[in-house]
């Protein structure tokens, strides 16, 4: 097992104030930086193999080479929306060691040009935004950020804004639309925002853990970095492991670790005397997989090999005492929520969904219903300009091509007890 | 014998929130009134504005190189004086900021923590997302509900997912999250709410240590420091 990384002291007192963080070797890290040309800086990361680990997983480094050279404003945002349920590790890693991310966030602002960044949190993270907050003051009054930081003629104005409670905001576009003041509505793309992002500005947006991970890259050389992990999925990576388990919690990984052996080794498996039914690999809109698959190495693209994928490392295990319709029912709810209403087929296709399942729960439905809910994820997927759609038609279409008998019984039950409570009248 | 409870036979259409002959869009069939004025920005010579939220209105705008970015900021602010983003507040807002009230407007809708409805000014969330809910979370908010009935202080809501699935069930209460809840801590929890309290100090989340058993002083190797 590889040493820890992002984790490394985590839960050392007083990590989160920039005394601990310094004795601990922070800030080093940025100094190297600063003695690299941003060529350099860039080719590092991409070497490093560092695919980003909020959920589309690409690359870092190419990415970030694709911000246009020129006098340009440019900008580098942090994104802490962190809102795919399922999804905890950003708030551990700003809470405990929120100078990791600063460090982290200069260094990619140098790299691309950016002399102002934003970090865009969630605003429901209240206390760890009012530590992010005092650490962002102890970083300046320490000459990490403002003007010629470190004398390195480097000027940065790092910013934190605090979103106000919507899901669409973790998708990039919607992101910076909501960072202007306006409704966080997903842009369409081409332009990418590495063209034109924030106020029209070539942007550089990246997840909390994968910027965290910039300092320890730096420390380390791009090579042993991605020396740890496998192929093409290099590093270690936070997975936040929850639902049915006896341990949840964020873990460290290696790139590469059994399934297994993350969801039964470290979170401890599901309650004495049951059994997986099936588990999300990232977050929930990753489509589901079964007990069948525990054994699958977790790495970007075995997941993506067995027909789901890694996305945020957001493991949610579903035991059997739970039915697949009230899952389904849970997940169609929140992407229903949650659409911004921009596109029809998300739109209309979430909404659908959710009245669809609710008729199997008030027995309502016809086993028919089943292919014409498998119709409609099919209508959303590609259809529209993000992909919170298919982040709901993914996970319910999977759902119902694994555990399709389970729906038809259900779907028969809820009939007979509708059947009894209509004909109840009529026999009194 | 009687006939069957028409009541109880489905109306798939009741989810769906209806306007005048079937349509889904409210006003539809009102002509737009052309001879209207346009939404203006309110006129600072008759707009009263407190000191204290122009302040802080203004310190936000300067802290963006586009003052539009100082929309949420601004409606947050205007919700902590006032409880919600009363129509009053958003029109001194709008002034602030040289924007109509109607785009102010427009922002607030969007989001979920910006409330456009009156309601109690102290803010519980309780996750009743996929993680929670199989941990437990909807028996939890009813609990919490039939606990805090009445209380028109609080305003009590199940709440998308939180970013809290470790400590599930949760509940935040103006932002501090607490969790795991057992079910017989409720009762406590529902009057630390309603006192303005600290909640659960000891199953607060920022005192949680970590889980990975490779962390030193994690719950795995400090068993007494979890409740897990």
């Amino acid at each position: 097992m590889t040493d820890l990384l992002l984790f490394k002291g985590i839960d050392e007192p007083g990590l989160n104030t920039i005394d601990v963080y310094r004795r601990t070797g922070g800030y080093e890290s940025l100094k190297k930086a600063f003695s690299m040309p941003h060529a350099e800086l860039i080719e590092q990361l991409t070497d490093s193999g560092l695919r980003g680990r909020g959920g589309a997983g690409f690359s870092m480094g190419k990415k970030a080479s694709f911000i246009p050279q020129g006098d340009m404003q440019k900008y580098v945002v942090c994104n802490a929306d962190e809102s795919e349920p399922g999804t905890f590790k950003d708030r551990e890693l700003i809470q405990k060691n929120p100078h990791q991310l600063i460090e982290g966030v200069i260094i990619a602002s140098y790299a691309v040009g950016a002399t102002i960044s934003f970090i865009y949190i969630r605003g429901e993270y209240a206390q760890q935004a009012d530590i992010l907050e005092a650490a962002l003051v102890e970083a300046r009054e320490a000459g990490y950020l403002g003007e010629n930081i470190l004398g390195s003629g480097f000027d940065l104005d790092l910013q934190l804004y605090r979103g106000a409670g919507a899901y669409i905001c973790g998708e990039e576009t919607g992101l910076l639309d909501s960072l202007e003041g306006k409704r966080g509505n997903p842009r369409l793309k081409p332009p990418f925002p590495a063209v034109e992002g924030l106020y029209g500005g070539p942007t550089l947006i990246n997840n909390v853990e994968t910027l965290s991970a910039v300092p320890h890259i730096i420390d380390m050389g791009a090579k042993e970095y991605a020396a740890i992990g496998v192929q093409d999925s290099t590093g270690t990576k936070l997975v936040s492991v929850s639902g049915n388990v006896k341990r949840p919690g964020n873990y460290e990984i290696e790139l590469g670790t059994p399934s297994r052996e993350i969801i039964y080794g470290l979170a401890g498996g599901p309650p004495d005397g049951r059994e997986i039914k099936c588990w999300f690999p990232g977050g929930s809109s990753s489509p589901v997989l079964t007990a069948d698959d525990l054994d699958l190495s977790y790495d970007f693209d075995t997941m993506a090999k067995a027909g789901s994928m890694l996305g945020s490392g957001a493991i949610i295990v579903v035991d059997d005492s739970n039915s697949v319709v009230d899952v389904a029912y849970k997940l169609a709810h929140f992407y229903a929520h949650e659409s911004c209403g921009k596109c029809t087929p998300c739109r209309e296709g979430t909404k659908w969904t959710e009245t669809m399942i609710s008729r199997i729960k008030d027995g309502t439905a016809t086993p028919m219903d089943l292919d014409i809910m498998a119709s409609v994820q099919d209508q959303i997927i590609g259809h529209c300009l993000c992909v919170l759609g298919d982040a709901m038609a993914m996970p319910v279409g999977s759902l119902i091509a694994k555990f399709r008998d389970e729906f038809e019984v259900e779907i028969e039950e809820a009939r007979q007890r509708r059947e009894r409570e209509l004909m109840g009248g009529v026999l009194a | 014998m009687s006939d069957p409870d028409l009541d109880l036979l489905p109306e798939f259409h009741t989810s769906v929130q209806r306007f005048d002959k079937g349509s889904r869009i409210p006003g539809w069939d009102r002509a737009a009134d052309l001879d209207k004025d346009p939404a203006e920005v309110p006129d600072p010579a008759d707009t009263e504005v407190p000191a204290e939220l122009r302040a802080e209105i203004e310190a936000e705008m300067a802290r963006f190189p586009d003052i539009h970015s100082a929309a949420i900021p601004a409606l947050f602010a205007v919700q902590r004086r006032d409880g919600w983003c009363t129509p009053e507040g958003i029109r001194q807002a709008a002034c602030v900021m040289g924007v109509t009230p109607a785009y102010l407007t427009s922002v607030a809708t969007f989001y979920d923590m910006l409330n456009t409805e009156p309601c109690g000014p102290r803010q519980v969330y309780v996750c009743t997302n996929i993680s929670c809910s199989l941990c437990g979370a909807d028996e939890l908010l009813g609990l919490l509900q039939e606990e805090l009935q009445g209380n028109e202080e609080v305003h009590l809501r199940g709440f998308e997912c939180l970013g809290a699935c470790d400590i599930a069930p949760m509940v935040s209460v103006d932002g501090v999250y607490v969790g795991p809840v057992p079910f017989d801590e409720v009762p406590e929890l529902a009057r630390q709410i309603a006192a303005g309290e600290d909640p659960l100090p000891a199953r607060q989340l920022v005192k949680r240590p970590s889980a990975d058993p490779k962390v030193s002083g994690s719950a795995a190797t400090n068993p007494e420091g979890s409740d897990a």
